[in-house]
């Protein structure tokens, strides 16, 4: 069992493997699912959607004034414009990152996220603690990951509790004006989508 | 319900610990795809919607809950909602051995081929209604001390503070009559509370929480 990064909940059984085997076989005899399906769905969400999508959203309206404006009031139809659409992003909601203002979204009743630009959660932003604190203590999950914010800046937290689904909007590293679309996208961290981290800095990167 | 689900703002589970972005798989056993893709495959059956799904999930026993993983509690729902639709038995699950035969009556599965067009259609909560939203933007609201025994998403650190109405969604489907199967339309409002009013002095003075709540969870302040 490969699951050990984390002291947040016990292990596994580890007949789960069989139990889960065995559920699937069973579903399949009694002709509920279709096994073929099973292995789309899961290459879907591991191979084809995920945070790169969201990155290119927000390179875009990074570069293209109008679509930022779009973007910030139609989000769904934005960035349904860029292909990116469907299940856990039937609405969503984009929200901006300003000098004085920084912004995080959490579930705190389950694990509510917007799948078409980000892919499915990480395991930390479905933890007990994560959802425990982010409300009451955001600066203090902030720091966990690494982020500081100044004293004066304003934290607002998005507790996704009915279907709209939050994604943020973070600033623009500087010394950035004379990079491509493809180059800004790679500054966007998944983190930097959920709040809990900023925009990689220009020298964390590689241009392509 | 007041059940463990509902954790904002409670202490003592220790830290976040995340994993590198750069370095952290979707799943992290084989078994957790196998989980997620069934529980989605068997719910395009349409026996239940996502708010029964929730609320299949948090009607585990509190430990348990707490105590699985992500994946675990996705597979403890799962197995309910088959079973609370005669979709398995009781028997079937506990020993894995098929008692009956498909069901000729029921449709279809979820095909691969299906599978990209149903996840692009998504489904829309969206609802109209023919009545106007009770309360306008800007205007304050305090959440009613309400402790429904079934599912609702007014968490419980919300309930009997005050906020202000910051953006109205429109009509989405009521989630606490949806995990009933019933398909109500109501109001739904980005509401926003500052840190203090839901944390006392423990809460950052320029700080807020912005929850989305629907108009019956919601009265004048």
């Amino acid at each position: 069992m490969t699951h050990d990064h984390s002291d947040d909940h016990t292990e596994p059984p580890a007949d789960i493997e069989l139990r889960v085997k065995a559920l699937e076989t069973l579903l399949v005899e009694k002709g509920l699912i279709d096994p073929a399906a099973l292995d789309v769905l899961i290459d879907t969400y591991e191979n084809k959607v995920g945070p790169k999508n969201g990155a290119q959203v927000v390179a875009k309206a990074w570069t293209d004034p109008a679509y930022r404006t779009w973007l910030l009031e139609d989000a769904a139809a934005a960035i349904s414009s860029l292909g990116f659409a469907g299940r856990q992003g039937e609405h969503i909601t984009v929200v901006e990152n300003t000098p004085g203002v920084h912004n995080l979204v959490v579930c705190t009743l389950c694990s509510c996220y917007p799948w078409p630009v980000l892919g499915l959660p990480p395991t930390w932003y479905k933890s007990a603690p994560y959802r425990a604190r982010a409300v009451a203590d955001p600066r203090g999950v902030l720091k966990e990951f690494g982020t500081e914010l100044p004293d004066d800046t304003q934290i607002n937290v998005w507790d996704s509790t009915a279907e709209m689904r939050y994604l943020i909007l973070p600033e623009r590293p500087t010394d950035t004006d004379d990079w491509s679309t493809e180059d800004l996208a790679l500054l966007v961290s998944r983190n930097a989508m959920i709040g809990t981290e900023k925009a990689r800095l220009p020298k964390e990167v590689k241009r392509q | 319900m007041n059940g463990p689900h509902d954790l904002g703002g409670q202490d003592g589970l220790g830290p976040i610990r995340p994993e590198s972005e750069h370095d952290e798989p979707v799943f992290h056993a084989s078994w957790e795809r196998r989980v997620f893709a069934l529980t989605l495959a068997a719910g395009a059956s349409g026996q239940w919607n996502l708010d029964e799904s929730r609320h299949a999930r948090e009607r585990q026993h509190p430990i348990s809950y707490l105590s699985h993983s992500y994946y675990e509690n996705w597979l403890a729902g799962l197995e309910t909602l088959l079973l609370e639709n005669n979709m398995v038995t009781p028997d079937e699950l506990a020993s894995g051995i098929t008692g009956s035969l498909p069901d000729p009556n029921r449709s279809p599965p979820l095909q691969a081929t299906d599978v990209a067009s149903a996840l692009h259609r998504g489904k829309s909560v969206q609802m109209p209604i023919d009545r106007p939203a009770r309360f306008h933007v800007g205007e304050n609201v305090r959440v009613m001390n309400n402790h429904p025994r079934g599912h609702t998403r007014a968490p419980r650190y919300t309930r009997g503070r005050t906020g202000l109405i910051k953006t109205y969604h429109g009509a989405h489907v009521f989630p606490d009559q949806h995990a009933k199967g019933e398909r109500v339309g109501e109001p739904l409002y980005s509401v926003e509370f500052t840190s203090r009013e839901l944390w006392g002095t423990g809460g950052n003075p320029l700080d807020a929480i912005l929850v989305d709540l629907f108009e019956p969870y919601l009265e004048h302040a």
